[in-house]
């Protein structure tokens, strides 16, 4: 893998950029290796990256049924924050900043992480009050936190609707160091990374059934042949409950399909990630100028990567309130990914529930941010048998246990997280 | 826009019902339940990709629980049944 540089820039720009060397290799599977990991998304190609790099466990495979990154980590709308309250929250997203942090620099690959800030509106005297309690947490949890006043967030924000009697501003919660990234190039610079290391990325390769003895998962079946291995890792979110069904296995998910939108490009118009409190509405702008912008679930269980109109209206409708400047700016594209809701609104990243398997999901709204600490904590899972101090308490059995990290402490209803 | 055939309503948006969930679970009898019960009838789910019964309740009409069998993959409506049996609203199908 030749490193990219301003040099090998130069010097490719001399040859009129004829002679790029492939990105990743396209192997061919092999019969056999020590860890396959189902799902080459963001959080997959991660854990992979994470399994050479810190493990040195190279004899790897990830297998995607599509492309690379053709599911949730090119369908979101490239947020990325830390601002939890709850410890195992603020801890694990906390950690995930940090490797976002010097990302590009480890990866030798430009992922565009922006710190541009991500401000959480608040529209009543008690939403401040929960603003304050939720910023002393994060500040408490070592994270980032500043509480701005009405005056303070007029002065950053101009454009928001100051009018509106209905939803005053009363102020915000920001976390500075929050911001957006490149979607793409983070599952492109981790697959790079990987490859590089001597990881196989098996495209178009869907698993079709899992290889069993007794308990114990011993490989799978695929669309490009049976593959064995002594560890089989899952990060396959959005689609975790199909996969589930193959092993037999229930799980606290239910699938929802979420809508993004972007808009056409506009001059720079908003430099923030702003977040509506009165309704679900967060809004960045691209460096392309398309203000992208997302909300709540469609609020059914649906594994169909497209939306539904009365949401679209719902979450304009939102968007507009917010700001009514948007109103006029034309929508040019929508689209839809699914969701694994878990029952509490927090992942699962554990070993088991069989012997020789590993799971990785329940990233409900949140796993785009996610993805480095993802893939660190799931290879960590995976290479020494058991978690990382960070993701201890994301496991499966919490929910039995009593032990649910609930955020927003709304109950077992996964479509309300 | 998913269309729903209310028993009493007729053909309807979804968007005038509020969904509901898993429809194939019972509540388990607190006299005699487990842990285990409790566990899978609070958080544990099916979750199929394809043919899911599931409750929509038709907030802004009838106001009936409804028992709707439904593609979660395509969206086809494959059956809509009152979710009570004794309540006199026939299938549709």
């Amino acid at each position: 893998m030749g490193r990219y540089s301003v040099f090998s820039l130069i010097r490719h720009g001399l040859s009129g950029h004829r002679h790029w060397p492939k990105v990743w290799r396209d192997p061919e599977p092999k019969p056999a290796y020590d860890a396959i990991i189902i799902g080459g998304g963001g959080h997959g190609l991660a854990t992979a990256y994470y399994l050479a790099k810190e493990h040195g466990i190279t004899n790897v495979a990830v297998l995607e049924k599509g492309y690379l990154g053709s599911g949730n980590v090119g369908r979101n709308t490239t947020i990325v924050r830390s601002n939890y309250m709850l410890p195992e929250n603020a801890h694990f997203y906390e950690w995930s900043l940090k490797l976002w942090e010097g990302l590009s620099q480890d990866l030798n690959y430009n992922v565009m992480f922006s710190q541009r800030g991500v401000v959480n509106l608040a529209h009543s005297q008690p939403q401040m009050e929960a603003a304050a309690r939720r910023g002393n947490a994060m500040r408490l949890n070592g994270v980032d936190a500043e509480l701005l006043d009405r005056a303070q967030v007029r002065a950053m924000i101009p454009h928001l609707d100051y009018e509106n009697e209905r939803f005053p501003i009363y102020g915000a919660l920001v976390q500075p160091r929050g911001g957006t990234a490149r979607h793409d190039a983070v599952a492109w610079g981790y697959a790079r990374g990987a490859d590089a290391r001597g990881v196989d990325l098996l495209q178009d390769c869907e698993v079709t059934g899992f290889l069993r003895d007794g308990e114990r998962v011993i490989g799978v079946e695929t669309t490009r042949g049976t593959i064995r291995a002594a560890k089989v890792a899952m990060a396959v979110a959005g689609h975790t409950g199909q996969l589930a069904a193959k092993l037999g296995l229930r799980l606290p998910i239910e699938t929802h399909v979420l809508q993004a939108f972007v808009t056409e490009g506009i001059k720079p118009f908003i430099d923030t990630v702003v977040t509506y409190g009165a309704g679900h509405f967060y809004l960045s702008q691209s460096d392309k100028g398309g203000l992208v912008f997302g909300g709540d679930l469609d609020g059914y269980n649906s594994y169909a990567q497209r939306g539904n109109l009365p949401l679209v209206d719902e979450v304009i409708s939102a968007g507009v309130a917010m700001m009514p400047a948007i109103a006029r700016v034309r929508v040019v594209r929508s689209w839809g990914g699914v969701m694994d809701m878990s029952m509490d609104g927090s992942p699962i990243i554990c070993t088991g529930p069989l012997p020789g398997f590993y799971l990785n999901c329940g990233w409900c709204y949140g796993g785009f941010k996610a993805t480095p600490a993802s893939g660190w904590c799931f290879a960590h899972t995976i290479a020494q048998d058991r978690p990382h101090e960070l993701n201890a308490g994301f496991t499966l059995e919490r929910f039995a246990q009593g032990r649910a990290i609930d955020e927003k402490g709304v109950g077992p209803v996964p479509g309300h997280h | 826009m998913i269309r729903i055939d209310c028993p009493w309503c007729g053909m309807r948006d979804h968007s005038e019902f509020t969904y509901g969930g898993d429809g194939t679970l019972t509540r388990p009898d607190p006299e005699t339940a487990t842990l285990d019960d409790w566990n899978d009838y609070v958080y544990l789910r099916d979750n199929p990709r394809g043919r899911h019964t599931e409750l929509w309740h038709h907030t802004q009409g009838c106001r009936q629980w409804l028992s709707v069998v439904r593609d979660t993959l395509t969206h086809e409506v494959f059956e809509v049944a009152s979710a009570r049996p004794d309540s006199g609203g026939e299938a549709s199908s």
